[in-house]
Protein backbone atom coordinates (compact mmCIF):
# COMPACT_ATOMS: atom_id res chain seq x y z
CA UNK A 1 0.00 0.00 0.00
CA UNK A 2 1.76 3.24 -0.72
CA UNK A 3 2.07 6.17 2.15
CA UNK A 4 -0.24 8.43 -0.19
CA UNK A 5 -2.44 7.79 -2.98
CA UNK A 6 -1.55 10.01 -5.76
CA UNK A 7 -5.32 12.02 -5.38
CA UNK A 8 -4.59 12.68 -1.48
CA UNK A 9 -3.17 16.20 -1.47
CA UNK A 10 -4.29 16.68 -5.06
CA UNK A 11 -8.04 16.42 -4.07
CA UNK A 12 -9.92 19.74 -3.29
CA UNK A 13 -11.84 18.18 -0.24
CA UNK A 14 -9.09 16.53 1.36
CA UNK A 15 -7.30 19.96 1.10
CA UNK A 16 -10.01 21.89 2.92
CA UNK A 17 -10.30 19.10 5.45
CA UNK A 18 -6.58 19.26 6.16
CA UNK A 19 -6.89 22.81 6.59
CA UNK A 20 -9.59 22.71 9.03
CA UNK A 21 -8.57 20.06 11.27
CA UNK A 22 -5.40 21.85 11.38
CA UNK A 23 -6.80 24.89 12.74
CA UNK A 24 -9.35 22.95 14.64
CA UNK A 25 -5.89 21.27 16.25
CA UNK A 26 -4.22 23.99 17.15
CA UNK A 27 -5.98 26.28 19.03
CA UNK A 28 -8.20 23.29 20.65
CA UNK A 29 -4.92 21.79 22.36
CA UNK A 30 -3.57 24.70 23.14
CA UNK A 31 -6.77 26.01 24.91
CA UNK A 32 -7.56 22.76 25.92
CA UNK A 33 -4.46 22.76 28.19
CA UNK A 34 -5.91 25.50 30.17
CA UNK A 35 -9.43 23.70 30.07
CA UNK A 36 -7.69 20.40 31.41
CA UNK A 37 -5.96 22.83 34.15
CA UNK A 38 -8.69 24.79 35.51
CA UNK A 39 -10.88 21.15 35.32
CA UNK A 40 -13.58 22.77 33.21
CA UNK A 41 -13.88 19.49 30.62
CA UNK A 42 -17.75 19.64 31.66
CA UNK A 43 -17.85 23.25 30.63
CA UNK A 44 -16.12 22.87 27.31
CA UNK A 45 -18.00 20.03 26.70
CA UNK A 46 -21.55 21.76 27.59
CA UNK A 47 -20.55 25.13 25.52
CA UNK A 48 -19.94 21.88 22.37
CA UNK A 49 -23.41 20.97 22.91
CA UNK A 50 -24.83 24.38 23.08
CA UNK A 51 -23.41 25.58 19.55
CA UNK A 52 -24.63 22.32 18.15
CA UNK A 53 -27.90 24.40 18.18
CA UNK A 54 -25.45 26.95 16.03
CA UNK A 55 -25.47 24.78 13.50
CA UNK A 56 -28.94 23.65 13.30
CA UNK A 57 -29.91 27.31 12.92
CA UNK A 58 -26.95 27.69 9.94
CA UNK A 59 -29.12 24.71 7.72
CA UNK A 60 -32.06 26.84 8.97
CA UNK A 61 -30.94 30.29 7.86
CA UNK A 62 -28.23 29.25 5.26
CA UNK A 63 -25.65 31.04 6.78
CA UNK A 64 -22.60 30.11 6.95
CA UNK A 65 -22.10 27.34 9.44
CA UNK A 66 -18.80 28.68 11.37
CA UNK A 67 -21.30 31.97 12.48
CA UNK A 68 -23.96 29.74 13.22
CA UNK A 69 -21.58 27.57 15.88
CA UNK A 70 -19.88 30.47 16.76
CA UNK A 71 -22.33 33.38 17.93
CA UNK A 72 -24.56 30.05 19.57
CA UNK A 73 -21.24 28.95 21.88
CA UNK A 74 -20.39 32.82 22.46
CA UNK A 75 -23.95 32.88 23.62
CA UNK A 76 -23.50 29.56 25.72
CA UNK A 77 -20.05 31.45 26.95
CA UNK A 78 -22.17 34.20 28.80
CA UNK A 79 -24.84 31.65 29.78
CA UNK A 80 -22.59 30.18 31.86
CA UNK A 81 -20.81 33.26 32.95
CA UNK A 82 -24.05 34.73 34.61
CA UNK A 83 -25.36 31.43 36.16
CA UNK A 84 -22.60 30.38 37.49
CA UNK A 85 -21.19 30.39 41.01
CA UNK A 86 -18.05 29.98 42.82
CA UNK A 87 -18.57 26.79 44.28
CA UNK A 88 -17.31 23.69 41.90
CA UNK A 89 -20.33 21.66 42.13
CA UNK A 90 -22.88 24.04 41.63
CA UNK A 91 -20.82 25.49 38.26
CA UNK A 92 -21.32 21.80 37.34
CA UNK A 93 -25.08 21.41 37.64
CA UNK A 94 -24.79 25.15 35.56
CA UNK A 95 -22.96 23.82 33.22
CA UNK A 96 -25.97 20.90 32.75
CA UNK A 97 -28.62 23.27 32.55
CA UNK A 98 -27.08 25.56 29.82
CA UNK A 99 -26.22 22.25 28.46
CA UNK A 100 -29.82 20.92 28.50
CA UNK A 101 -31.34 24.20 27.35
CA UNK A 102 -28.96 24.74 24.54
CA UNK A 103 -29.69 20.59 23.31
CA UNK A 104 -33.58 21.46 23.80
CA UNK A 105 -32.79 24.45 21.31
CA UNK A 106 -30.98 21.94 18.88
CA UNK A 107 -33.73 18.99 19.03
CA UNK A 108 -36.21 22.04 17.91
CA UNK A 109 -34.12 23.56 15.30
CA UNK A 110 -32.87 19.94 13.53
CA UNK A 111 -36.36 19.14 13.12
CA UNK A 112 -36.86 22.32 11.79
CA UNK A 113 -34.17 21.73 9.11
CA UNK A 114 -36.06 18.51 8.29
CA UNK A 115 -39.29 19.26 7.85
CA UNK A 116 -38.98 23.12 6.63
CA UNK A 117 -35.53 22.52 4.59
CA UNK A 118 -35.38 18.73 3.88
CA UNK A 119 -32.05 18.94 5.08
CA UNK A 120 -32.04 15.48 5.85
CA UNK A 121 -28.69 14.82 6.82
CA UNK A 122 -28.35 17.75 8.88
CA UNK A 123 -28.43 16.08 12.42
CA UNK A 124 -25.32 13.56 11.52
CA UNK A 125 -23.32 16.52 10.01
CA UNK A 126 -24.11 19.42 13.40
CA UNK A 127 -23.33 16.58 15.58
CA UNK A 128 -20.87 14.12 14.23
CA UNK A 129 -19.43 16.23 11.78
CA UNK A 130 -18.69 15.46 7.66
CA UNK A 131 -15.26 17.05 7.47
CA UNK A 132 -15.42 16.29 3.54
CA UNK A 133 -18.22 17.26 2.62
CA UNK A 134 -17.18 21.08 4.24
CA UNK A 135 -17.89 24.21 1.79
CA UNK A 136 -14.88 25.10 0.05
CA UNK A 137 -13.99 28.40 1.65
CA UNK A 138 -14.24 27.49 5.20
CA UNK A 139 -10.75 26.11 5.29
CA UNK A 140 -9.56 29.51 4.63
CA UNK A 141 -11.92 30.91 7.49
CA UNK A 142 -11.33 28.22 9.86
CA UNK A 143 -7.43 28.77 9.32
CA UNK A 144 -7.57 32.58 9.77
CA UNK A 145 -9.94 31.55 13.35
CA UNK A 146 -7.34 29.61 14.48
CA UNK A 147 -4.60 32.13 13.54
CA UNK A 148 -6.70 34.98 15.92
CA UNK A 149 -7.72 32.53 18.81
CA UNK A 150 -4.22 31.57 18.96
CA UNK A 151 -3.06 35.28 19.09
CA UNK A 152 -5.74 36.23 21.38
CA UNK A 153 -4.12 33.17 23.90
CA UNK A 154 -0.63 34.30 23.68
CA UNK A 155 -2.01 37.89 24.53
CA UNK A 156 -3.47 36.80 27.84
CA UNK A 157 -0.94 33.39 28.45
CA UNK A 158 0.82 34.78 31.51
CA UNK A 159 -2.06 36.15 33.95
CA UNK A 160 -4.36 33.52 32.60
CA UNK A 161 -2.02 30.76 33.68
CA UNK A 162 -1.08 32.47 36.91
CA UNK A 163 -4.89 32.29 37.75
CA UNK A 164 -5.58 28.84 36.57
CA UNK A 165 -2.59 27.83 39.10
CA UNK A 166 -3.76 29.85 42.22
CA UNK A 167 -6.47 32.24 41.84
CA UNK A 168 -5.74 33.69 45.65
CA UNK A 169 -1.66 34.75 43.90
CA UNK A 170 -3.66 35.89 40.90
CA UNK A 171 -5.88 38.47 42.76
CA UNK A 172 -3.08 39.71 44.77
CA UNK A 173 -1.29 40.19 42.17
CA UNK A 174 -4.11 42.88 40.66
CA UNK A 175 -5.41 40.42 38.30
CA UNK A 176 -9.11 40.46 37.34
CA UNK A 177 -9.49 36.95 37.77
CA UNK A 178 -13.09 37.64 36.70
CA UNK A 179 -12.61 39.49 33.37
CA UNK A 180 -9.92 36.89 32.53
CA UNK A 181 -12.49 33.62 33.28
CA UNK A 182 -14.95 35.34 30.55
CA UNK A 183 -12.32 36.34 28.49
CA UNK A 184 -10.83 32.67 28.67
CA UNK A 185 -14.43 30.92 28.06
CA UNK A 186 -14.66 33.54 24.97
CA UNK A 187 -11.42 31.88 23.87
CA UNK A 188 -13.05 28.55 24.54
CA UNK A 189 -16.19 29.31 22.44
CA UNK A 190 -14.01 29.80 19.24
CA UNK A 191 -11.64 26.42 19.77
CA UNK A 192 -14.83 23.94 20.50
CA UNK A 193 -16.80 26.30 17.15
CA UNK A 194 -13.72 25.22 15.19
CA UNK A 195 -13.53 21.57 16.55
CA UNK A 196 -17.21 21.70 15.34
CA UNK A 197 -16.28 22.22 11.90
CA UNK A 198 -13.61 19.56 12.36
CA UNK A 199 -15.44 16.52 13.97
CA UNK A 200 -18.95 17.77 15.19
CA UNK A 201 -20.59 19.54 17.50
CA UNK A 202 -20.48 16.76 20.56
CA UNK A 203 -17.06 15.53 18.93
CA UNK A 204 -15.25 18.35 19.26
CA UNK A 205 -14.76 17.58 23.01
CA UNK A 206 -12.13 14.80 22.01
CA UNK A 207 -9.80 17.54 20.12
CA UNK A 208 -10.16 19.62 23.01
CA UNK A 209 -9.75 17.33 25.68
CA UNK A 210 -7.54 14.54 24.59
CA UNK A 211 -4.82 15.93 22.88
CA UNK A 212 -4.04 18.59 25.99
CA UNK A 213 -4.58 15.62 28.84
CA UNK A 214 -1.51 13.27 26.98
CA UNK A 215 0.80 16.65 27.09
CA UNK A 216 0.43 17.41 30.21
CA UNK A 217 1.33 14.04 30.93
CA UNK A 218 4.74 14.16 29.00
CA UNK A 219 5.78 18.07 29.66
CA UNK A 220 7.10 19.45 32.06
CA UNK A 221 5.95 23.28 31.39
CA UNK A 222 2.33 24.55 30.85
CA UNK A 223 4.02 26.16 27.64
CA UNK A 224 5.68 23.27 26.58
CA UNK A 225 1.77 21.52 26.99
CA UNK A 226 0.73 24.09 24.76
CA UNK A 227 3.31 23.43 22.30
CA UNK A 228 3.11 19.60 22.45
CA UNK A 229 -0.96 19.96 22.71
CA UNK A 230 -1.56 21.45 19.40
CA UNK A 231 1.20 19.03 17.77
CA UNK A 232 -0.70 15.81 18.99
CA UNK A 233 -3.75 17.42 18.23
CA UNK A 234 -2.76 18.07 14.35
CA UNK A 235 -1.03 14.62 14.28
CA UNK A 236 -4.42 13.15 15.42
CA UNK A 237 -6.74 15.59 12.80
CA UNK A 238 -4.50 14.36 9.81
CA UNK A 239 -3.71 10.60 10.58
CA UNK A 240 -7.84 10.70 11.05
CA UNK A 241 -8.40 12.69 7.62
CA UNK A 242 -5.72 10.13 5.80
CA UNK A 243 -7.34 7.23 7.46
CA UNK A 244 -10.90 8.22 6.41
CA UNK A 245 -9.21 8.17 2.99
CA UNK A 246 -7.99 5.18 2.85
CA UNK A 247 -11.11 3.19 4.77
CA UNK A 248 -13.07 3.57 0.82
CA UNK A 249 -12.83 0.02 0.06
CA UNK A 250 -12.80 -1.83 3.40
CA UNK A 251 -16.12 -1.90 3.53
CA UNK A 252 -18.27 -1.89 0.05
CA UNK A 253 -18.59 1.35 -0.92
CA UNK A 254 -18.50 3.46 2.18
CA UNK A 255 -16.08 5.51 3.58
CA UNK A 256 -15.78 5.50 7.79
CA UNK A 257 -16.43 8.66 9.57
CA UNK A 258 -13.53 10.79 9.54
CA UNK A 259 -14.89 11.88 13.40
CA UNK A 260 -14.23 8.64 14.33
CA UNK A 261 -10.80 8.19 13.37
CA UNK A 262 -9.80 11.57 14.89
CA UNK A 263 -11.44 10.08 18.01
CA UNK A 264 -9.82 7.07 17.93
CA UNK A 265 -6.31 8.36 17.45
CA UNK A 266 -6.88 11.45 20.52
CA UNK A 267 -7.17 7.96 22.55
CA UNK A 268 -4.59 6.39 21.27
CA UNK A 269 -2.60 9.30 22.12
CA UNK A 270 -3.64 9.46 25.38
CA UNK A 271 -3.07 6.20 25.73
CA UNK A 272 -0.09 6.16 24.90
CA UNK A 273 0.99 9.40 27.31
CA UNK A 274 -0.50 7.33 30.43
CA UNK A 275 1.37 4.41 29.69
CA UNK A 276 5.07 5.97 28.50
CA UNK A 277 4.61 8.87 32.40
CA UNK A 278 4.16 5.42 34.23
CA UNK A 279 6.68 3.17 32.71
CA UNK B 1 -54.57 14.42 23.54
CA UNK B 2 -55.80 11.63 25.67
CA UNK B 3 -56.74 9.39 22.77
CA UNK B 4 -56.16 5.74 23.76
CA UNK B 5 -52.85 5.82 21.52
CA UNK B 6 -50.99 8.22 23.62
CA UNK B 7 -52.06 6.43 27.17
CA UNK B 8 -48.61 4.73 26.53
CA UNK B 9 -47.08 7.49 26.10
CA UNK B 10 -48.48 9.11 29.22
CA UNK B 11 -47.36 6.04 30.93
CA UNK B 12 -43.88 5.97 30.18
CA UNK B 13 -43.46 9.70 30.81
CA UNK B 14 -44.61 9.59 34.13
CA UNK B 15 -42.49 6.51 34.81
CA UNK B 16 -39.53 8.08 33.64
CA UNK B 17 -40.40 11.08 34.95
CA UNK B 18 -40.38 9.13 38.49
CA UNK B 19 -36.84 7.84 38.51
CA UNK B 20 -35.52 10.54 36.99
CA UNK B 21 -36.77 13.22 39.33
CA UNK B 22 -35.39 11.13 42.58
CA UNK B 23 -32.31 9.96 40.93
CA UNK B 24 -31.30 13.66 39.58
CA UNK B 25 -31.73 14.66 43.32
CA UNK B 26 -29.09 12.37 44.57
CA UNK B 27 -27.19 13.99 41.36
CA UNK B 28 -27.13 17.26 42.40
CA UNK B 29 -26.34 15.82 45.96
CA UNK B 30 -23.25 13.83 44.95
CA UNK B 31 -22.26 16.62 42.32
CA UNK B 32 -22.45 13.78 39.48
CA UNK B 33 -23.62 15.92 36.83
CA UNK B 34 -20.72 15.05 34.46
CA UNK B 35 -20.88 11.39 35.01
CA UNK B 36 -25.12 11.75 34.68
CA UNK B 37 -24.19 13.15 30.98
CA UNK B 38 -21.92 10.65 30.13
CA UNK B 39 -23.95 7.41 31.44
CA UNK B 40 -27.04 7.95 28.87
CA UNK B 41 -24.04 8.58 25.85
CA UNK B 42 -21.96 5.44 26.54
CA UNK B 43 -25.01 3.87 26.38
CA UNK B 44 -25.41 5.62 23.05
CA UNK B 45 -23.42 3.41 20.83
CA UNK B 46 -24.83 0.25 22.48
CA UNK B 47 -28.76 1.03 20.43
CA UNK B 48 -26.38 1.73 17.07
CA UNK B 49 -24.82 -1.77 17.50
CA UNK B 50 -27.84 -3.66 18.29
CA UNK B 51 -29.08 -2.12 15.11
CA UNK B 52 -26.02 -3.53 13.44
CA UNK B 53 -26.21 -7.21 14.59
CA UNK B 54 -29.94 -7.32 14.62
CA UNK B 55 -30.40 -7.57 18.48
CA UNK B 56 -32.76 -6.19 20.75
CA UNK B 57 -31.39 -2.49 21.40
CA UNK B 58 -32.07 -2.80 25.30
CA UNK B 59 -29.51 -5.63 25.96
CA UNK B 60 -26.62 -3.45 23.87
CA UNK B 61 -27.88 -0.43 25.34
CA UNK B 62 -27.39 -2.12 29.06
CA UNK B 63 -23.75 -3.35 28.34
CA UNK B 64 -22.84 -0.49 26.84
CA UNK B 65 -24.44 1.61 29.23
CA UNK B 66 -22.61 -1.16 32.72
CA UNK B 67 -19.51 -0.59 30.59
CA UNK B 68 -19.67 3.41 30.88
CA UNK B 69 -19.67 2.99 34.55
CA UNK B 70 -16.79 0.79 34.79
CA UNK B 71 -14.90 3.15 32.85
CA UNK B 72 -16.11 5.96 34.99
CA UNK B 73 -15.42 3.74 38.45
CA UNK B 74 -12.48 2.99 37.05
CA UNK B 75 -11.70 6.53 35.65
CA UNK B 76 -12.24 7.59 39.28
CA UNK B 77 -8.74 7.35 40.67
CA UNK B 78 -7.19 9.84 37.86
CA UNK B 79 -5.20 12.44 38.22
CA UNK B 80 -7.83 14.60 36.72
CA UNK B 81 -11.20 12.75 36.88
CA UNK B 82 -13.21 15.44 34.91
CA UNK B 83 -10.81 14.87 31.64
CA UNK B 84 -11.42 11.47 31.83
CA UNK B 85 -14.73 11.28 31.65
CA UNK B 86 -14.53 13.96 28.95
CA UNK B 87 -12.71 11.22 27.27
CA UNK B 88 -14.67 8.03 27.90
CA UNK B 89 -17.66 10.41 26.83
CA UNK B 90 -16.04 10.70 23.18
CA UNK B 91 -14.81 7.37 23.03
CA UNK B 92 -18.51 5.92 23.46
CA UNK B 93 -19.67 8.86 20.98
CA UNK B 94 -17.13 7.89 18.35
CA UNK B 95 -17.83 4.54 18.31
CA UNK B 96 -21.85 5.04 18.24
CA UNK B 97 -20.66 7.45 14.98
CA UNK B 98 -19.18 4.42 13.18
CA UNK B 99 -21.74 1.92 14.65
CA UNK B 100 -24.73 3.81 12.86
CA UNK B 101 -22.45 4.92 10.04
CA UNK B 102 -22.01 1.00 9.15
CA UNK B 103 -25.01 -0.02 9.57
CA UNK B 104 -26.63 2.46 7.10
CA UNK B 105 -28.87 4.37 9.26
CA UNK B 106 -27.40 7.45 9.83
CA UNK B 107 -29.52 10.96 10.15
CA UNK B 108 -32.82 9.77 11.69
CA UNK B 109 -31.40 7.40 14.11
CA UNK B 110 -29.09 10.10 15.34
CA UNK B 111 -31.26 12.32 16.23
CA UNK B 112 -34.20 9.28 17.73
CA UNK B 113 -31.57 8.70 20.07
CA UNK B 114 -30.25 12.23 21.54
CA UNK B 115 -33.53 13.67 21.19
CA UNK B 116 -35.53 10.58 21.70
CA UNK B 117 -38.99 9.57 20.56
CA UNK B 118 -41.59 10.18 22.90
CA UNK B 119 -44.90 9.68 20.59
CA UNK B 120 -43.36 7.05 19.12
CA UNK B 121 -43.59 5.10 22.62
CA UNK B 122 -45.25 1.31 22.24
CA UNK B 123 -46.70 -1.15 24.29
CA UNK B 124 -43.38 -3.34 24.77
CA UNK B 125 -41.99 -0.01 26.13
CA UNK B 126 -44.23 -0.71 29.49
CA UNK B 127 -42.30 -3.34 31.26
CA UNK B 128 -38.97 -1.71 31.51
CA UNK B 129 -40.68 1.75 32.38
CA UNK B 130 -42.24 0.07 35.14
CA UNK B 131 -39.37 -1.30 35.89
CA UNK B 132 -37.23 1.81 36.26
CA UNK B 133 -40.10 4.20 37.33
CA UNK B 134 -40.57 2.16 40.50
CA UNK B 135 -37.26 0.00 40.51
CA UNK B 136 -35.01 3.26 41.19
CA UNK B 137 -37.22 5.59 43.22
CA UNK B 138 -37.51 2.18 45.78
CA UNK B 139 -33.77 1.48 45.69
CA UNK B 140 -32.76 4.91 46.05
CA UNK B 141 -35.30 5.40 49.01
CA UNK B 142 -34.06 2.33 50.66
CA UNK B 143 -30.64 3.75 50.63
CA UNK B 144 -31.37 7.44 51.04
CA UNK B 145 -29.50 7.74 54.45
CA UNK B 146 -26.24 5.90 53.41
CA UNK B 147 -26.37 7.85 50.07
CA UNK B 148 -26.83 11.54 51.61
CA UNK B 149 -24.71 11.29 54.23
CA UNK B 150 -21.76 9.88 52.36
CA UNK B 151 -22.34 12.55 49.88
CA UNK B 152 -22.74 15.13 52.70
CA UNK B 153 -20.33 14.10 55.17
CA UNK B 154 -17.83 11.80 53.77
CA UNK B 155 -15.51 11.50 57.09
CA UNK B 156 -18.06 10.54 59.05
CA UNK B 157 -20.03 8.06 56.72
CA UNK B 158 -16.48 6.36 56.42
CA UNK B 159 -16.09 6.05 60.22
CA UNK B 160 -19.86 4.54 60.68
CA UNK B 161 -18.66 1.72 57.88
CA UNK B 162 -20.57 3.02 54.45
CA UNK B 163 -18.20 2.28 52.12
CA UNK B 164 -17.90 5.26 49.28
CA UNK B 165 -16.53 3.63 46.53
CA UNK B 166 -19.78 0.61 46.85
CA UNK B 167 -21.89 3.50 46.95
CA UNK B 168 -20.84 5.51 44.35
CA UNK B 169 -21.25 1.87 42.08
CA UNK B 170 -24.80 1.00 43.60
CA UNK B 171 -25.98 4.99 42.59
CA UNK B 172 -23.92 4.92 38.63
CA UNK B 173 -25.38 1.47 37.94
CA UNK B 174 -28.68 2.98 39.16
CA UNK B 175 -28.41 5.79 36.50
CA UNK B 176 -26.79 3.58 34.40
CA UNK B 177 -30.08 1.41 34.01
CA UNK B 178 -32.30 4.25 34.01
CA UNK B 179 -30.46 5.34 31.12
CA UNK B 180 -30.63 2.25 29.26
CA UNK B 181 -34.12 1.86 29.37
CA UNK B 182 -35.15 5.25 28.92
CA UNK B 183 -33.08 6.46 26.35
CA UNK B 184 -34.85 5.23 23.22
CA UNK B 185 -38.05 6.49 24.67
CA UNK B 186 -36.57 10.26 25.90
CA UNK B 187 -33.67 10.26 24.33
CA UNK B 188 -30.01 10.49 25.65
CA UNK B 189 -30.27 14.19 25.81
CA UNK B 190 -33.52 14.75 27.69
CA UNK B 191 -32.64 11.87 30.57
CA UNK B 192 -30.42 13.96 31.42
CA UNK B 193 -32.22 17.40 31.03
CA UNK B 194 -34.50 15.47 33.46
CA UNK B 195 -32.56 14.63 36.27
CA UNK B 196 -30.42 17.71 36.27
CA UNK B 197 -33.04 20.64 35.70
CA UNK B 198 -35.66 19.77 38.32
CA UNK B 199 -33.68 18.35 41.48
CA UNK B 200 -31.14 21.65 41.20
CA UNK B 201 -34.40 23.60 40.83
CA UNK B 202 -35.79 21.74 43.95
CA UNK B 203 -32.08 21.97 46.01
CA UNK B 204 -32.87 26.27 46.02
CA UNK B 205 -35.89 25.99 47.04
CA UNK B 206 -36.06 23.64 49.94
CA UNK B 207 -33.04 22.84 52.29
CA UNK B 208 -34.34 19.88 53.91
CA UNK B 209 -33.61 16.74 52.04
CA UNK B 210 -36.52 14.77 52.26
CA UNK B 211 -39.07 17.64 51.10
CA UNK B 212 -36.04 18.39 48.43
CA UNK B 213 -36.71 14.89 47.12
CA UNK B 214 -40.65 15.35 46.56
CA UNK B 215 -40.36 18.71 45.23
CA UNK B 216 -37.77 17.66 42.60
CA UNK B 217 -40.27 14.72 41.82
CA UNK B 218 -43.10 16.78 41.79
CA UNK B 219 -41.10 19.23 39.10
CA UNK B 220 -39.85 16.21 37.02
CA UNK B 221 -43.47 15.25 36.36
CA UNK B 222 -44.76 18.43 36.03
CA UNK B 223 -42.01 19.10 33.01
CA UNK B 224 -42.55 15.74 31.65
CA UNK B 225 -46.42 16.24 31.51
CA UNK B 226 -45.85 19.68 29.92
CA UNK B 227 -43.60 18.63 27.61
CA UNK B 228 -45.85 15.52 25.86
CA UNK B 229 -48.40 17.95 26.23
CA UNK B 230 -47.03 21.01 24.39
CA UNK B 231 -45.18 17.97 22.17
CA UNK B 232 -49.06 16.77 21.09
CA UNK B 233 -50.28 20.02 20.69
CA UNK B 234 -47.59 21.32 18.69
CA UNK B 235 -46.50 18.59 16.67
CA UNK B 236 -42.70 20.31 18.00
CA UNK B 237 -39.89 17.48 19.36
CA UNK B 238 -40.32 16.72 23.14
CA UNK B 239 -37.08 17.39 23.70
CA UNK B 240 -36.99 21.15 22.85
CA UNK B 241 -40.07 21.51 25.24
CA UNK B 242 -38.28 19.57 28.26
CA UNK B 243 -34.69 21.52 27.67
CA UNK B 244 -36.11 24.61 27.90
CA UNK B 245 -38.54 24.19 30.50
CA UNK B 246 -36.05 22.42 32.67
CA UNK B 247 -33.63 24.91 32.45
CA UNK B 248 -36.82 27.18 32.94
CA UNK B 249 -37.22 26.03 36.87
CA UNK B 250 -33.91 26.38 37.65
CA UNK B 251 -34.06 29.94 36.70
CA UNK B 252 -36.84 30.39 38.15
CA UNK B 253 -36.32 28.50 41.36
CA UNK B 254 -32.39 30.79 41.49
CA UNK B 255 -34.49 34.31 41.30
CA UNK B 256 -37.31 33.24 43.87
CA UNK B 257 -34.33 32.14 46.09
CA UNK B 258 -32.54 35.73 45.70
CA UNK B 259 -35.66 37.43 45.83
CA UNK B 260 -36.73 35.59 49.51
CA UNK B 261 -35.53 37.42 51.92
Amino acid sequence: MMLLQPGFLASVPVQNALLIGAGAALLSGAAGVFTVLRSQSFAGHALADVSSAGGAMAYLLGISPLLGFFSLSVLGALALEVIGTRRAAERDLAAGIVLGAGMGGTALLLYLDVTVKGSAGAAVSVMFGSLFAAPPGLGVAVALGALAGLLGLGLIYRPLLLASLDSELAKADGVNTRLLGTAYLLLLALAVTLSAMAVGAILSTALLIGPAAAALRLAHSPAAAMGLAALLGLFCAWGGVWLAYQSYGWTPGHVWPVSFFITALVLAVYAVASLVRRG
Amino acid sequence: MFEPYMLDAWIVATLVALAAGCAGYFVVLRGAGFAAHALPMAAFPGAALAGLLGIARFYGLAVFALGGVAGLAWLKRAQRPDAATALVLVAMLGLGALFLSLSGQYSNAVYALLFGQILGVGAADLPPAFGIGIGVPVVLLLCFRPLTYSALVPDLAATRGLSGAGLDLLFLGLLAVTSAVALPIAGALLVFTLMVGPAAAARNLVRAPLPALGVSIILALLIAWAALALAYLTGLPSGFFVGTLSAAAYLAARLTRRLSP
